[in-house]
C-alpha cells in the first residue's frame, strides 16, 4: 500500500460489489472495509443481495425460448404483414381506379415481365380481387349476368381475348357478372359466381407471361385459389372451399376456357 | 448487412429476463421482448455499428416499457395475478424469507434505479453502456447505482412500506 493511491469512494465499493476490480484495487477496498466493520457489513450484504437477485433470476435466463420470439418466425411475420399492407392498398386502389380508369389501363395490353412467378403472381392478384369484391354486397359485379353476352363480349375485348364464362352449374355455382380490373400495366377480368348459401367464387383472367400449366395451390385465409398459365393468360379460380372441393372446379373451368379457344371465335390474342 | 438472426438469437434470454423483472408476468414480458425484437428488425440498418449491441436492445425494450408504463396509469391501476405470486418463491421459501423477497424489493424502487440494479448486476452492462442505456450522464451511475443498493437493503431488512416514507 503506497500513499499515491487515491481514497477509497463509492465508485469502488460499487465497482468491488460487481466484482470488476483490478487486483490492486480490489485488495486497497478490503484492506479499507477490514478497518470500518460497518461499512464492511453494508457491502457484504450488498454483494449478498446481488447474488440473490441473479439467482432468482437464473431459472428466467435458462428457460427455452418460445416459438414466437425466434427472430425466423418474426421476419415471416413482418414479410407477411408487408405484403398483406400492399395487397390492401392495392385492392383500395383498384376501387378507386376501376371505373374511371378502365379504359386507361386496358390501352395497353402487353404483359410485362414479373419477378415472381407468373402463376403466382396471378394467383395474389386474384385474391386481392376477390378478397376486395367477395364482401361487396351493393355491387359485387359491374355487369350482370342478364347481360352476359354484353358482359363476355366487353371483357374479351379489353382482355384481347376471347371470354367464355364456363358453366358451374353442376357444382352448384351460377353466373352474378363480371367486371374489369386493373393489373399492373394490364387489364384483368373478374367473373363471379355464387352458390345457393350465397357462397360466392370468382374466376380471374389476364394477360401472362410463360406457357407453364401446371395448376397452382395457394391458400390465404379462407380463400383458396388454383391458378394456371395457358396460352399467354393467366386464370384463376378462388373461392372459400378447401382444395378438395375447388379441385374438381378448377378443372372444369380449365377445361371450359380451353374448349372456347379451340372452338371459337378467337381473340386477338390466341393462337 | 450484418445477419439479424446470428447477432439477436444468443441475446434473446437476456432480454426475457430483463423484461420479467421489470413486468412481473411472464407473458407480459414475452410480448415487451417480441416488441423489442420487432423494432430492432424494422430499425436494424440505422443501428449503431459501434456500439454495443446488447445496451441498444435493452435502451429499446427499456422505452417500450416506459411508454407502456405510461399508458397503463392514464387508465388506472391494474394487479395480476402473475405478480403476487412470482415463480419460485414456494421453491425458495426454505431459503428464507430475504430470498424470496429480492425481486420483491426490487419492485418498491423507482424504475431507474431498479433497471440501473438489474442492468449492472444482473446483466453485467458495463456502467457506461448501463448510463446510455437509462439517459443518465455517466458520472452519476456509482452514485446512483450506491444508492439503489442501499435503499434494496433497508427494504429488505425492515419491511416495506413503513420504511419507504422514511427513506424518502
Amino acid at each position: 500500500m503506497t500513499g499515491h493511491e487515491l481514497p477509497i469512494g463509492d465508485d469502488d465499493l460499487q465497482a468491488f460489489v460487481d466484482d470488476r476490480l483490478d487486483d490492486t484495487r480490489r485488495r486497497a477496498v478490503e484492506a479499507h472495509l477490514a478497518a470500518r466493520p460497518e461499512l464492511a457489513d453494508r457491502v457484504a450484504a450488498e454483494r449478498r443481495d446481488r447474488t440473490l437477485l441473479r439467482g432468482q433470476l437464473d431459472a428466467k435466463f435458462a428457460e427455452p425460448v418460445p416459438a414466437r420470439l425466434r427472430i425466423s418466425t418474426l421476419r415471416a411475420a413482418r414479410r407477411e404483414r408487408w405484403t398483406h399492407s400492399v395487397r390492401s392498398i392495392a385492392a383500395a386502389l383498384a376501387i378507386f381506379v376501376v371505373g374511371g380508369m378502365a379504359g386507361w389501363f386496358a390501352s395497353s395490353l402487353t404483359p410485362s415481365p414479373r419477378a415472381a412467378a407468373p402463376t403466382t403472381s396471378v394467383a395474389q392478384s386474384a385474391t386481392a380481387a376477390f378478397r376486395t369484391f367477395v364482401v361487396e354486397v351493393a355491387h359485387p359485379v359491374e355487369v350482370g349476368a342478364q347481360q352476359e353476352a354484353h358482359l363476355l363480349q366487353w371483357l374479351s375485348k379489353r382482355l384481347g381475348r376471347r371470354l367464355a364464362a364456363p358453366d358451374l352449374q353442376p357444382f352448384g355455382y351460377k353466373l352474378m357478372g363480371g367486371r374489369l380490373l386493373p393489373d399492373g400495366s394490364g387489364a384483368a377480368a373478374q367473373l363471379m359466381y355464387d352458390d345457393a348459401s350465397g357462397r360466392r367464387l370468382t374466376i380471374y383472367v389476364r394477360a401472362a407471361d410463360g406457357t407453364e400449366t401446371a395448376f397452382r395451390f395457394q391458400q390465404e385465409g379462407e380463400a383458396a385459389t388454383f391458378a394456371w398459365i395457358d396460352q399467354g393468360f393467366g386464370f384463376a379460380v378462388t373461392a372459400a372451399a378447401t382444395r378438395e372441393e375447388l379441385l374438381p372446379i378448377a378443372e372444369a373451368v380449365y377445361r371450359g376456357f380451353d374448349g372456347a379457344t379451340s372452338s371459337g371465335r378467337s381473340g386477338p390474342r390466341t393462337p | 448487412m450484418a445477419d439479424a438472426e446470428t447477432l439477436l438469437e444468443p441475446l434473446i434470454p437476456a432480454l426475457r429476463r430483463y423484461a420479467y423483472a421489470l413486468v412481473r408476468n411472464h407473458d407480459a414480458a414475452d410480448d415487451l421482448v417480441q416488441d423489442t425484437l420487432e423494432r430492432a428488425l424494422s430499425r436494424w440498418s440505422l443501428r449503431r455499428t459501434d456500439g454495443d449491441l446488447r445496451a441498444w436492445l435493452f435502451t429499446i425494450l427499456r422505452n417500450l416499457h416506459l411508454s407502456a408504463e405510461r399508458q397503463r396509469q392514464r387508465r388506472g391501476p391494474h394487479l395480476d395475478v402473475d405478480a403476487i405470486l412470482p415463480p419460485g418463491a414456494a421453491a425458495t421459501q426454505e431459503a428464507g424469507l430475504e430470498m424470496q423477497d429480492v425481486l420483491a424489493a426490487l419492485d418498491q424502487l423507482p424504475e431507474e434505479q431498479k433497471s440501473l440494479l438489474l442492468l449492472v448486476g444482473v446483466e453485467d452492462l458495463s456502467y457506461d453502456d448501463a448510463a446510455r442505456v437509462l439517459g443518465v450522464p455517466p458520472g452519476t451511475v456509482m452514485s446512483r447505482l450506491s444508492r439503489g443498493r442501499q435503499r434494496l437493503r433497508s427494504i429488505l431488512e425492515t419491511g416495506r412500506a413503513t420504511l419507504l416514507r422514511r427513506v424518502k
